[in-house]
């Protein structure tokens, strides 16, 4: 006689094909090595996002998306919506957390040459994911309409109108009109909770789907005593879940202590607050472009960066077809130093703009 | 096996808890307000019939007061009850039919302008509008 | 915009050679040099060629003519001696009908002010070193006094009346002190009409007049600062200290606020401290004496709680809490500060108290505001800390399960 739950399982065995699923799940396996806690980030960037998702859907409940309201709805949020302030914090700090998580990711993934083949295109969506996300994160930040968003969102269209040819065009696009306006608000929303979720979604799927087929890569040069093989159920979804919990307890320390700031409501007609900056993860592009000299030779230097940046992120994306001594399982010293040199930049040019705001 | 038990009892236990002190906020944060409603730039002052004429009151806007007056003729009209002198909340003097600071006795016009005393500026003055039985003020843009 | 110009210019050529001929006056003094070029120069921005007016219509002579001779005819005055400037000015400047062809509301008894003035007086008296009409409003480039550029726009007279005032050697002759212009700026008149750019802040002649200037009289001094501060004056006027000062001869708000080094008033002019003003009279344990006590004591009280408001407000809303409602509140209790401030003046203690009562039941509904606020902060880290524990368990049941894997 078989118990009620045997027979549940019966059911939705038959219709699933669960327990093929899981046959699946328990052949599995995933190399474990000196290298291994870098593989994480993966989970904990896919751990952020779930949270940003569901927070997310949570703030849509009592945002507004309109220049007369927004600023109004979120200090409705954090001052009468019981605990508000928390779904907005952890919303804000685990935007940050991500981003930051993002590019751990793929610098990890960088060093490790984990983009040889088969997983160039692993590569590729993650490096649309990155994209992505950062777009994520200049459009959230204005949706409050608070002053300090308000001019950095300026600031940072302003770049994308120096852009020759489609430059002004995409401007336009973006801010609903020549310049930021109360018509930006409701596009920069559009874009946060619908535009972008949806090519998430897509890329997403592919990046994950390609992660489960090709399995985990092994670094190069590690010999087979170095690496062990670990089952991926439920050893390593364990451990990716004993990462995701600590997360969720930093996010709730900062949140708890460092509750997101509402700022002053954004004023069109204000003149701009000395010192303004975007947010901490585009201030290398925003610090290049303002010590850059305006004449380089005969070309503007702005759109001289710009194309730099260009170049040197089409570089990046086409890495894997790149770096041939990869391809044959060796390790290039001329990738290495390249990938030190752009995180050096990063870093450096970064805390340029926070320790000597005057340059 | 005994210690086996007690992980998974642990595991359990710790996953439950840790899921119900993250369900409570979320419940409680969709569970509707008190206040249910947002406040934005228009603010209602009161409601019509509310003032007498030559009669005033004092309302809350944005995180400064206002003052609504009901004017002898039944014209409404609203202001910043902050005093440009010392930032004192101001009143409405009937009397005289001017706006009245108490602090220094400074003295607007209902337009806002100043008649007599310290006050360096007018006050700023409001758009009023009626929307079936309640008064809307605004800024001006 | 060009071409407007353009028209413009055209206009300002043609009118300008209709409504007379050529100014030969101008045209000479130009080919001189310095003192005899300079007025030609500054009658450019004069505000009586404004007007029409021309060199012959003061000084006489005819500039029609190229003919030096021939221009300094019988009507040629030159320029008056510095005794006679008055006079010169007040031809017109005294002659209604003249001067209402021009500016209908301008005064006309300048010059039968300036009689009745100081400088006036040692004028008569033969003292040619006071002030005349172009001390003040300057020669040949007189300007309209709500002209920022006029020596008599509010923020410049100062240094105006300065110029001669605050010269000691040219003051000790008439046994005045020289330091009133500096004292003034560190006024808080200068600090409103120089930091806040608030025209109304009063300068010398607001107080002191300007064509009939005199110092103001001791008991004259509070109808003089009441122009403004109305009800400080009122409330004095209303309080036992008029009839005091009346008979011990004091001058009103000067005794306490001094003249022109008037400083912003504080808290501390109130009570029995070192700054107080009421110990200048009142003696030790005298019924005053006390009463000034009682006052400091409740407006400090006052002035703590509203400290201690704010500081819990402060703390609540670095801790990310919403606060906006009591800091609404606080701001009545502030006009009740500033209140009580000037019913200080009136010394009406049961009307001083009464206000301080109000304010200190507005200041306990936001101290308890304030406290609850860091009640919530509280509650906050209370959850994070359960919140943390089932992490806790949560990480250390994970750790242990892992371990116990991966020994199999």
């Amino acid at each position: 006689m078989k118990t009620f739950w045997e027979k549940i399982w019966l059911y939705f065995d038959y219709r699933f094909k669960i327990s093929d699923l899981a046959q699946l799940t328990k052949k599995k396996k995933v190399p474990e090595h000196k290298y291994s806690f870098w593989y994480y980030f993966g989970g904990i960037c896919l751990f952020l996002f779930i949270i940003q998702v569901i927070t997310g859907i949570l703030l849509l409940l009592y945002y507004t998306p309109s220049a007369d309201s927004a600023f109004e709805s979120i200090q409705y949020i954090m001052s009468q919506v019981k605990f508000g302030w928390l779904i907005r914090s952890v919303h804000s700090w685990s935007a940050n957390l991500l981003i930051g998580a993002i590019f751990i990711h793929m610098f990890s993934t960088f060093f490790l040459r984990a983009y040889r083949p088969p997983r160039e295109l692993t590569w590729v969506t993650g490096f649309f994911l990155l994209l992505i996300f950062l777009a994520f994160g200049f459009t959230g930040y204005l949706l409050p309409w608070n002053k300090l968003a308000f001019f950095a969102t300026r600031v940072g269209t302003d770049i994308v109108g120096i852009v020759p040819i489609i430059g002004e065009k995409l401007k336009t696009f973006l801010l609903g009109g020549k310049v930021i306006s109360n018509a930006t608000l409701p596009r920069f929303f559009w874009i946060h909770v619908a535009v972008l979720p949806f090519i998430t979604v897509l890329i997403l799927g592919v990046h994950l789907l390609l992660v489960q087929t090709l399995g985990m890569s092994t670094p190069i040069g590690l010999s087979d005593r170095e690496v062990k093989e670990i089952p991926f159920f439920p050893n390593f979804v364990l451990k990716d879940f004993l990462a995701w919990i600590l997360i969720l307890g930093l996010i709730g320390i900062l949140c708890v202590f460092f509750p997101w700031e509402i700022g002053e409501k954004a004023d069109p007609f204000a003149s701009a607050p000395p010192g303004i900056k975007p947010e901490w993860y585009f201030t290398f592009m925003f610090t290049t472009l303002k010590i850059i000299p305006s004449k380089i030779l005969f070309i503007e230097g702005e759109k001289l960066a710009l194309f730099g940046f260009f170049i040197g992120g089409l570089f990046w994306l086409l890495i894997p077809f790149l770096d041939k001594k990869a391809q044959k399982e060796e390790k290039s010293k001329l990738f290495f130093i390249i990938g030190l040199l752009i995180l050096i930049y990063i870093i450096v040019m970064t805390l340029v703009t926070y320790f000597f705001p005057k340059l | 096996m005994k210690r086996r038990r007690f992980i998974d009892f642990l595991l359990g236990g710790g996953i439950a808890g840790t899921i119900i002190t993250f369900l409570y906020p979320v419940l409680k944060y969709i569970w509707p307000p008190k206040q249910s409603e947002v406040i934005v730039k228009s603010v209602v002052a009161g409601k019509i019939n509310e003032l007498a004429p030559n009669t005033y009151k004092i309302f809350k806007f944005g995180s400064s007061p206002g003052i609504l007056i009901n004017t002898k003729e039944g014209e409404l009209k609203a202001f910043t009850a902050v005093c440009t002198h010392l930032s004192c909340t101001v009143t409405y003097d009937g009397d005289t039919e001017t706006i009245f600071c108490p602090c220094h006795n400074g003295r607007f016009d209902l337009k806002g302008n100043v008649i007599s005393g310290p006050p360096p500026r007018p006050l700023e003055a409001y758009n009023v509008e009626i929307v079936g039985e309640k008064i809307l003020v605004s800024k001006r843009t | 915009m060009k071409r407007k110009l353009i028209f413009i210019f055209f206009v300002l050529l043609i009118g300008g050679n209709l409504s007379g001929e050529e100014n030969n006056c101008i045209k000479c003094h130009m080919e001189l040099e310095d003192e005899l070029k300079a007025p030609a120069i500054l009658f450019e921005n004069d505000i009586h060629r404004e007007y029409g007016l021309k060199c012959n219509d003061c000084h006489g002579g005819n500039p029609s003519v190229e003919d030096i001779d021939l221009a300094k005819d019988k009507t040629f005055k030159g320029a008056p001696p510095r005794n006679q400037i008055p006079e010169f000015c007040g031809s017109c400047h005294s002659n209604p009908n003249y001067m209402r062809k021009y500016n209908p509301s301008l005064r006309v008894d300048q010059l039968s002010l300036y009689w009745t003035s100081q400088h006036g007086k040692l004028l008569r008296k033969g003292d040619t070193k006071v002030a005349v009409c172009s001390d003040c409003h300057g020669v040949h480039g007189i300007r309209k006094a709500i002209n920022p550029k006029s020596k008599t726009f509010p923020w410049n007279i100062p240094s105006t009346c300065g110029n001669c005032h605050s010269n000691k050697e040219l003051m000790k002759e008439y046994g005045i002190p020289a330091n009133q212009e500096k004292d003034y700026r560190e006024s808080v008149h200068a600090k409103a009409l120089y930091e806040k750019k608030d025209l109304s802040a009063p300068v010398c002649n607001d107080c002191h007049g300007n064509h009939g200037a005199l110092p103001p009289e001791l008991t004259s001094i509070a109808y003089v600062c009441r122009q403004c501060h109305l009800s400080s004056s009122e409330l004095f006027s209303s309080s036992p200290h008029k009839t005091a000062f009346d008979e011990l001869g004091l001058s009103e708000c000067e005794a306490c606020h001094g003249n022109h080094k008037i400083l912003p008033p504080t808290d501390e002019m109130l009570g029995i401290g070192e700054k107080a003003v009421c110990i200048k009279c009142h003696e030790v344990d005298s019924k005053p004496y006390n009463i000034a006590k009682l006052l400091k004591q409740k407006l400090n009280n006052y002035l703590n709680r509203i400290d201690l408001a704010e500081t819990l407000l402060d703390k609540a809303q670095k801790s990310g809490v919403e606060v906006s409602e009591p800091r609404f509140k606080l701001r009545e209790v502030n006009t009740i500060l500033i209140q009580v401030r000037d019913l200080i003046h009136g010394l009406n203690i049961k009307e001083i108290e009464e206000k301080l009562k109000n304010g200190n039941k507005l200041l306990d509904e936001i101290i308890e505001a304030g406290n609850s606020a860091l009640k919530e902060v509280k509650f906050r880290r209370k959850g994070l800390i359960i919140t943390l524990i089932f992490i806790f368990i949560l990480a250390i049941a994970l750790l242990l399960k892992i371990r116990q894997i991966s020994k199999k």
